[in-house]
């Protein structure tokens, strides 16, 4: 096929290089330099979409960022898929594969356009709420309705084949856009050595002026920007960074980059190559040169393809040598629309007429149509269109002098193209991200960015100066200003000399009137992404929705991919104009990151896969992997859960680990467990304060047991604290709460208590723990020690130093098993080498090692709580039946002692901590289960606690549980029942948590 | 994301460095027995919401784990002041309004 729009010479392409692509199927023909948008226009591709709601027909309407149309699904492979990439800011390569994101069964011929045409009154604003909600059982199927319709593009079903980045940066001033504004900021800052990042969205820089025909010393702007260009790239301070997008920008000028390494060249990116890089900025100062959109106007069936904003007419034809059309009429409130008209002649091709709303238009435009010979109608506008898949013809009406209403009779034109301008919207996304309200300027018509906290300047046309000469001027001075700011001295650019223009002044007018009042005339889009028309605008505001964010959510005004960077402000305007309010009275709505779509690709950059989160390995852990364990996730350890055996089943392995360990003996890896080393001579002070029971009498070599209270009284962590000298101890805490308990002592610390003399630090991971518990711990123990750990030189609660198998050891007899235990600690980098001795040793005794799981139901057998599993926050000590380790006779109200005598937490009936045991004893209830005592009481029950604990006991043959139950400790032998959801009712009896051993006598040997 | 000087290490670092504590100058009782429990419940449960400037307590977490103190606008999200545990600010809502 013939690119029959593309013209002879002309434009940045370069015709010599002749690229082929795919859309729907169909192979076209483009050149380098082509993004997909011009390519598809320059091959007469109308219809490259059909809308939301209704299914129109829609074409191509702008040539950057904010288009809302020519959203496209790109990739030539499953796994190379993207979503929703706007053709007109996607380069053209050779191999480009493309569709349409909806149209069903094909954009062409749609059927869903039969029920946009038919159901129209189907969708009115807030169809969403209206038309969709009942009945509730049909909304599976609405809801397949809602997203074939509404062609939101799909994701790959396969992996990502690429890689993608992070990089953080830092400097002096960041320029947001390298148009003309932006290149005299960045050459200003650059030149007295400042850091300077140049980021531009486009693939060369230049902005506006990429497709101005505008001369700069009498030369053409392109040649100004290459000279520029080629200094700033010789700086070594500036970064430019091109095909990146500023999408964010945080708090403290902190801002996201999305650069597109390859997008240009392949759908995937070459070997070795990240396919984009996110750069998150710490900027200094910031520089925004975002320049500005223009408006189209809203009139009556506006979406017809062939209907495009007058800029994006130029610069197609300006810098891709495409004249999209063969007949046009522009329509324009200001002198910024005729520039389209007179390239579309100077490209040969028909200007049917310049529709101008100003009554007396005056100036050098005006002057220029009449010199060329171009039909000029003016105080007129083009009320409706004609054509569905292409625009066919224009009516043309006389307006009233406000452009508020049709006067005098409709002239109907021939023409397949129209151009309009509403004026220029300054690009003020960015300046709005972090909470700065834009302010409305009457005279620029349209938002400028309002005051802000952040060191932010900005320059040109997001200033509402929209000459390339004040363009230029205002970022050199810019650059000047953050340099003074930053203390980095002085620098100057000549500028480059520009053409004069004598501008009339605008009219400030959004939509054109027509014959019948809006809710009866042609369907007037102004958000042409999410089919939000005027007349749906002012429906919501009938409705009574006056906010503009409730309008926009009620309407779906400046949704989508897009933002509404078209269409928002004439939204808010037809508001401001239904609800009888003014612009800015009516206000904008809140822009917030990203400017434009982020992949999330690139939000991820290395963090996947293995680099997803830090993975915390004890010092066994390849023992543990050699020897079949499967791991459990605590925090960021892998812990082992269990270790299997061949043929066996999860509770098999169990029930064989639980036996082991109390017939002969278990090993635990118990590396994890937090350490923290506390010295100070006001440390025991201290553990008195933090702990709910005493330490002043712990001499050295003794352990004890702690629990730990918020200042409302209730548990939050427990664990054993040794005293290893007169000032010296260490605390152990949850595996999980570790980071925690330290930040809490460190606050007590800092901000209470720092008259106290003590000092923490964290010793986690300074030391390998290995737990082995049975009533051969002792005999294992002593094989690989020379030092006596009789029962009458290392007692219960004692630790002491020694060497074991020739290591220095701190080794505790301490027990979380009810068994004779010790726990041995050797310094990380012998750890494995002390638990392969051990195994050595240990096999006549059949030493098994246990995971997580076996420890759960061993310690469950005693009645010992896990602190996050046993406890939530709300239950103190005295529930959990552990008055004995609160001392009430402390000194010192030590975090927790007036938490736990509040009315509450003394009243009668709490719920209390308890064991239970099922009636039947091969019932296992399941964790979380709610009790209730009359399983008869009608729904709903009075719930009276849950299961905190279940397991199945293999030592004592049968299931064995904890949990809390309303008054449970004063319940003994009561039934509570747990209806579950599988209907079954399981009945359990209240009893002590301590299932085995209620004496302690298996430990104290 | 805050850019938050640590007036410990005397440099401004990236606020995932740092813990958000909540309200500062929260002192402890020091006769917490002597508390009602409706004035134990309003040390332990209530604190201020302000539309404007708030004094806060961070900890630089993944630091050198120090406490100090913040005074931040909740509106603009700028920090106006940080300074020790045991200092005043000098930066509080009646100055600015004076303005």
């Amino acid at each position: 096929m013939t690119q029959k729009n593309r013209l002879q010479s002309g434009g940045r392409i370069d015709r010599s290089k002749a690229l082929t692509f795919t859309y729907n199927g169909k192979e076209y023909k483009g050149f380098e330099g082509d993004t997909l948008a011009s390519a598809m226009l320059a091959n007469g591709i109308d219809v490259i979409g059909r809308s939301f709601k209704y299914s129109r027909p829609r074409g191509i309407v702008a040539a950057g960022a904010e288009e809302p149309n020519a959203v496209m699904q790109l990739g030539a492979t499953e796994a190379t898929q993207v979503p929703n990439v706007r053709a007109t800011q996607q380069e053209l390569f050779d191999g480009l594969v493309s569709g349409a994101t909806n149209g069903w069964p094909s954009v062409d011929n749609d059927l869903m356009g039969v029920v946009g045409k038919v159901g129209g009154k189907m969708m009115p604003p807030g169809f969403y709420y209206k038309t969709f909600m009942y009945p509730q059982s049909m909304w599976e199927t609405y809801e397949k309705f809602i997203r074939k319709a509404a062609g939101l593009g799909r994701s790959s079903l396969e992996n990502d084949p690429d890689s993608y980045e992070k990089i953080n940066q830092h400097c002096d001033v960041l320029v947001v856009g390298a148009g003309p504004a932006g290149l005299t900021a960045a050459l200003t800052a650059g030149r007295a050595g400042a850091r300077v990042i140049l980021a531009d969205e486009q693939s060369e820089f230049g902005g506006s002026l990429l497709s101005s025909r505008e001369t700069l010393d009498g030369a053409e702007a392109s040649q100004w920007v290459e000279k520029v260009t080629a200094e700033l790239a010789g700086m070594k301070e500036v970064m430019l960074l091109p095909r990146s997008t500023v999408n964010g920008y945080h708090d403290h000028n902190f801002l996201t980059i999305h650069q597109r390494n390859t997008d240009h060249i392949s759908d995937k990116a070459p070997a070795g190559q990240a396919r984009q890089t996110l750069h998150r900025v710490r900027a200094k100062w910031v520089v925004l040169a975002t320049g500005a959109h223009e408006r189209p106007l809203v009139y009556g069936n506006n979406d017809v393809p062939g209907c495009m904003i007058a800029s994006a007419v130029s610069t197609y034809i300006n810098r891709y040598g495409v004249v999209p059309g063969n007949e046009l009429v522009v329509m324009t409130t200001n002198d910024g629309g005729y520039q389209a008209a007179f390239d579309w002649q100077d490209a040969g091709r028909k200007v049917v007429a310049i529709v101008d709303t100003r009554q007396n238009p005056q100036g050098a435009q005006v002057a220029e149509a009449s010199k060329r010979g171009i039909n000029l109608i003016k105080g007129s506008g083009v009320i409706d269109v004609a054509g569905s898949k292409r625009v066919t013809g224009v009516s043309i009406a006389t307006l009233n002098a406000e452009g508020t209403a049709v006067q005098g009779s409709v002239t109907k034109l021939s023409a397949d193209t129209v151009a309009t301008s509403g004026g220029w919207s300054p690009v003020i996304h960015l300046a709005g991200h972090t909470g700065s309200r834009p302010v409305w300027d009457d005279k620029v018509v349209g938002f400028l960015p309002g005051p802000t906290v952040e060191k932010r300047l900005v320059a040109g046309a997001i200033a509402g100066d929209f000459t390339t000469a004040g363009a230029l001027a205002q970022g050199a001075e810019a650059g000047r200003k953050a340099l003074a700011e930053l203390g980095l001295g002085q620098a100057e650019i000549e500028l480059p000399a520009t053409e004069e223009v004598v501008v009339h002044p605008p009219m400030t007018l959004f939509q054109i009137p027509h014959l019948k009042k809006t809710s009866e005339a042609p369907k007037q889009f102004v958000d042409y992404q999410n089919d939000v028309t005027a007349a749906g605008i002012e429906l919501a505001c009938r409705e009574g929705f006056e906010s503009i964010e409730h309008v926009k959510r009620y309407t779906a005004l400046g949704f989508g991919t897009d933002q509404g960077k078209l269409g928002n402000i004439a939204g808010m305007a037809i508001a401001a104009k239904a609800t009888g309010r003014t612009i800015p009275e009516t206000g904008t709505t809140i822009f917030r990151p990203n400017y434009t779509p982020v992949t999330f690709g690139a939000m991820v950059g290395r963090d996947r896969g293995e680099l997803f989160d830090p993975k915390r390995y004890t010092a066994m852990h390849k023992w543990h992997v050699e020897n079949g364990a499967l791991f459990e996730d605590v925090g960021q350890w892998k812990r082992p859960w269990y270790f299997p055996k061949a043929g066996e089943t999860m509770q098999q392995s169990l029930d064989r680990e639980c036996k082991a360990t109390r017939e002969s003996i278990g090993i635990l890896d118990a590396s994890t467990l937090g350490k923290i080393d506390i010295q100070g001579k006001d440390a025991r002070e201290f553990l008195g304060r933090v702990y709910t029971n005493a330490w002043a009498k712990l001499a050295v070599g003794k352990c004890r047991y702690g629990l730990m209270c918020g200042e409302d009284g209730m548990v939050f962590d427990d664990g054993v604290t040794s005293c290893l000298g007169e000032n010296h101890f260490v605390m152990t805490t949850t595996s999980g709460g570790a980071a925690r308990v330290y930040e809490w002592l460190e606050l007590y610390h800092q901000t209470e208590w720092p008259d106290l003399e003590v000092y923490f630090n964290t010793v986690t991971d300074h030391w390998s723990t290995m737990t082995i518990s049975g009533p051969n711990a002792r005999k294992l123990l002593q094989e690989l020690t020379d030092y006596d750990v009789s029962k009458e030189n290392l007692g219960f609660m004692d630790w002491r130093e020694m060497k074991v198998a020739g290591v220095p050891a701190r080794v505790f007899r301490i027990s979380f098993t009810g068994e004779l235990s010790f726990e041995i600690n050797v310094q990380a980098n012998f750890g494995l080498q002390v638990w392969e001795k051990l195994f050595e040793h240990g096999a006549k005794y059949n030493l098994t090692p246990y995971g997580t799981e076996t420890m759960h139901i061993l310690r469950a057998e005693k009645g010992f709580i896990i602190a996050g599993q046993d406890t939530d926050g709300s239950v103190h000590p005295y529930d959990l039946g552990m008055g004995w380790a609160v001392s009430q006779q402390k000194p010192f109200s030590f975090i927790g002692k007036r938490g736990m005598a509040r009315e509450d937490c003394v009243r009668e009936n709490r719920k209390q901590l308890v064991g239970l045991k099922t009636t039947d004893p091969t019932i296992v209830l399941p964790e979380g289960a709610q009790g209730v005592f009359d399983p008869k009481a009608p729904i709903p029950m009075p719930m009276v606690g849950h299961i905190t604990s279940s397991y199945w006991s293999a030592n004592l043959g049968h299931s064995i549980a904890m949990g809390l139950v309303k008054g449970g400790l004063d319940r003994m032998g009561e039934k509570v029942y747990y209806p579950l959801a599988d209907g079954r009712v399981v009945e359990a009896e209240i009893c002590s948590p301590i299932f085995l051993d209620p004496k302690g006598e298996r430990q104290n040997v | 994301m805050l850019h938050i000087y640590c007036p410990h290490c005397c440099e401004y670092r990236e606020e995932e460095e740092f813990h958000v504590k909540g309200q500062a100058h929260l002192a402890r009782p020091l006769d917490p027995e002597a508390c009602s429990d409706k004035e134990w419940g309003e040390y332990l449960y209530f604190r201020k919401n302000p539309r404007g400037l708030h004094h806060e307590l961070w900890v630089h977490a993944a630091g050198c784990r120090k406490f100090f103190n913040v005074t931040r606008d909740t509106v603009s999200y700028e920090i106006k002041e940080v300074y020790l545990i045991g200092e005043k600010p000098s930066v509080v809502a009646a100055s600015v309004s004076a303005k």
